[in-house]
């Protein structure tokens, strides 16, 4: 047993100069409190704000998505008009043209960005000279606001004074003046594919480079140990290890991309046609535009619903990777 | 203690009464971010000088100004004053009381609208349509016209190479058919050593851009939004063969005469390609003009001014542009707001408009016998305010706006499907919209 120290030589905790701070009364009323009480106390405000910011206003859009309401219109009658806006939406083929413009635009960007963003955290993972300058100038792109990539993806497209026009001509021989990236021809689709490659391949990468760093060495030196060749390395360990942050990128990718709206609208507009529409692109014209909002409420909803579906599988399936 | 509590409520009575006093002495207008705003900032410094009342200016540049704007009105907002909103606004400013009604005011104070040109009265002020409610007065006339490197026409060795090619004179194009025979004369021409493109048209796809290109074109093409006899029947009307060929004249336009990446162009653009001597003819608005002018690559009298061409049938129309100025109707300087518009609608005040590059909407100015001569691009103005027409000015002008932007840009710029499917596409869309509003 330790011997017990004079009670003048302790140290004073702060804790128990705040305790001996608090007014006697407040300090009955709280000593009176159960943890759980307490508890409720500091998580309140959060559920409050929760409530008010996202729950009350989704609940508000899943009664607006079953009327006929319009925003602009504030003294017209509002009716009830059951699925309507659901069967209008599900059944409108220009809406599914959109969602397909939509999954196009979010596999092949998120395929380019896995592929290349896990070959760069690879290499950078190996120590080299000037790595850590090389990291920082790869993730300039995603520290650069979406309107300004937008703004200037225009003009690097722009096909008599864009340098990508010159850079084909230059490889391919193709006259640089005699396509457009972003006009018709089918190549507006994959142009902004190639802009959001660009600006956010360097966050998968800073997520698969944090992967990477996470392995340690025994265990590739037991590897070695067990003269396993590199490429059985790289599939048993590298990659098992990997994948929860890899998936944890596609995730995030996954959800932004569903939402990108700023760099595609100042690209292409949704154009040519509706090539480039993309879902948010759309839904903001009918909610802000044509101020449809019952149907742009059922719209978000649907959207949201799909979001959250494939998200929870897909959380799952991370959760089930992680358990390996 | 009741003394102080005295002082403070007292202190704080007068910071409420000054500030409201300075609101009531201040007046903020709202537009789009555009030459003609600049020139209504200098404008209306008189009217500071007179009414001792401080203007503020809000203005959005145009491919966000109806998102902005609407969106202001919209929520009630008090940040305009006066709204010099765009002539398609008017039916949903109206219906939805976002502006106040002028008629009493323009009673009492002897403001008539027949002192105004009567296409820019009913493009603008009145709703519904023909019908004498007032909601703006007429403040900033404009159409879509063109305009033409007059220099680049003139030279011998040009014409001479036009005459050889075509076996006529290179003149300006008076019709459809010479615009286009024109543009695609000039298009990939080297011009002092530049290549150069037959001409700059509307193509953009965001917000009105193609709508208001399409539409110039197809009006005089026997174009029309429905049945005269039968309000929103648009079958054979939308869709006549007319029509259908106007649309394809356009994207042939497209195709054949334009600067290579340009599927998505408007004012802006246009203004730029023309300067830069990109482009032999421009379709753009007559606000545009006044800054050719004094421009020192195409102004100084190398530029020439063109009424919309004429159609196959000679029929000739215009896409009308331009706003009126309204009074918000939740402003609380009613007033003053109605003072400025008392001020803005006098003629010698409107004569000064003109002459700053306002494009003025009062008889008394544009009938003036020195108009016409006034500016180079004065008589092409006045020919052109003639002949105007205007899309939709429905509640539902948005969705209907949307629409055809999808449906034009789908097949004039991304080439998808043929023009008659493009139309009949737009008549399915319109009239859903229409029937949402219960107007069908």
């Amino acid at each position: 047993m330790p011997p017990a120290c004079p009670r003048e030589m302790i140290m004073p905790n702060p804790i128990d100069i705040a305790a001996q701070a608090t007014p006697p009364r407040l300090a009955r009323k709280i000593r009176g409190l159960s943890d759980r009480a307490i508890a409720w106390i500091f998580v309140a405000p959060t559920i409050f704000l929760l409530l008010a910011i996202n729950i009350f206003p989704l609940i508000w859009t899943i009664r607006l998505s079953f009327t006929n309401y319009a925003a602009n219109k504030p003294n017209a009658e509002v009716k009830w008009v059951g699925i309507r806006n659901y069967t209008r939406i599900l059944t409108d083929e220009d809406i599914w043209s959109n969602m397909t413009t939509t999954a196009h635009f979010l596999i092949w960007t998120i395929v380019l960005q896995v592929i290349i963003g896990f070959t760069l955290a690879w290499l950078i993972n190996r120590k080299f000279k000037g790595n850590d300058l090389l990291t920082t100038l790869i993730v300039v792109p995603m520290m650069l606001s979406p309107a300004v990539v937008g703004n200037f993806w225009t003009f690097l497209y722009q096909p008599q004074i864009g340098v990508v026009n010159y850079i084909v001509e230059f490889f391919t021989g193709i006259p640089a003046a005699s396509f457009s990236m972003l006009g018709p021809g089918g190549l507006a689709p994959w142009s902004i594919i190639i802009v959001d490659t660009w600006m956010w391949t360097p966050f998968v990468m800073l997520i698969c480079l944090a992967g990477l760093r996470s392995i340690p060495d025994y265990i590739y030196e037991a590897a070695e140990v067990d003269r396993a060749s590199k490429w059985r390395q790289f599939w048993t360990i590298t990659v098992p290890m990997v994948l929860p942050f890899l998936m944890l990128a596609v995730l995030f990718r996954g959800i932004e991309n569903f939402k990108m709206f700023d760099m595609v609208n100042l690209l292409t507009g949704g154009g040519p046609g509706s090539e480039t529409l993309l879902t948010s692109i759309d839904l903001k014209r009918e909610a802000f535009e044509k101020w449809r909002t019952g149907y742009s409420s059922a719209y978000a909803i649907i959207l949201f619903v799909t979001v959250f579906g494939l998200a929870s599988i897909y959380v799952k399936a991370l959760n089930k990777v992680k358990e390996r | 203690m009741k003394r102080t509590t005295l002082a403070a409520s007292a202190a704080i009575a007068l910071v409420w009464a000054t500030q409201a006093s300075a609101q009531g002495s201040e007046l903020t207008l709202c537009w789009a971010a555009w030459d003609p705003a600049n020139a209504l900032v200098e404008l209306s410094k008189d009217f500071e000088a007179q009414s001792g009342t401080k203007m503020n200016f809000e203005f959005v540049p145009w491919p966000n100004f109806a998102d902005r704007m609407l969106n202001e009105l919209n929520s009630g907002g008090q940040l305009c004053d006066l709204m010099i909103g765009d002539s398609q606004w008017i039916g949903g400013a109206a219906e939805n009381g976002w502006y106040l009604k002028l008629n009493e005011f323009f009673d009492k104070e002897g403001i008539s609208m027949d002192a105004f040109v009567p296409a820019t009265v009913t493009g603008y002020s009145e709703w519904p349509k023909n019908t004498p409610n007032y909601w703006s007065l007429p403040a900033f006339g404009d159409v879509v016209g063109w305009t033409y490197r007059k220099d680049w026409f003139e030279r011998p060795e040009i014409q001479a190479a036009f005459k050889e090619k075509t076996g006529r004179d290179l003149t300006p194009p008076a019709t459809m058919a010479e615009l286009k025979e024109v543009a695609e004369f000039f298009q990939g021409r080297d011009i002092d050593g530049k290549t150069v493109y037959g001409a700059s048209i509307y193509t953009e796809r965001g917000s009105e851009g193609i709508t208001m290109g399409v539409m110039d074109v197809l009006y005089s093409f026997g174009f029309k939004y429905d049945n005269p006899e039968k309000p929103y029947d648009m079958e054979g009307f939308v869709n006549s063969e007319g029509s259908v060929a106007g649309l394809e004249f356009y994207k042939s336009l497209y195709d054949c005469c334009v600067a290579p990446g340009t599927s998505n162009t408007y004012m802006g653009e246009g203004i730029d390609a023309y300067k830069s001597g990109q482009v032999a003819m421009q379709m753009n608005f007559a606000f545009t003009w006044p800054g050719f002018e004094v421009d020192p690559n195409v102004g100084g009298g190398k530029t020439g001014y063109l009424v919309n061409p004429a159609g196959p049938n000679g029929e000739r129309f215009a896409q009308l542009g331009g706003q009126g100025i309204s009074v918000v109707a939740n402003t609380d300087n009613m007033d003053g707001a109605l003072a400025y518009i008392k001020w803005f609608a006098q003629q010698d005040v409107q004569q000064k408009w003109w002459s700053m590059g306002g494009f003025s909407c009062l008889r008394a100015v544009v009938e003036d016998p020195a108009f016409a001569t006034s500016q180079p691009y004065a008589q092409t103005f006045l020919d052109s305010m003639a002949i105007v027409k205007d899309f939709w000015a429905e509640p539902s002008y948005a969705s209907l706006l949307q629409a055809s932007q999808a449906r034009f840009h789908d097949y004039v710029v991304a080439g998808n499907g043929t023009a008659k499917e493009a139309l009949d596409g737009l008549i399915a869309d319109w009239t859903e919209v229409f029937m949402d509003e219960g107007k069908l």
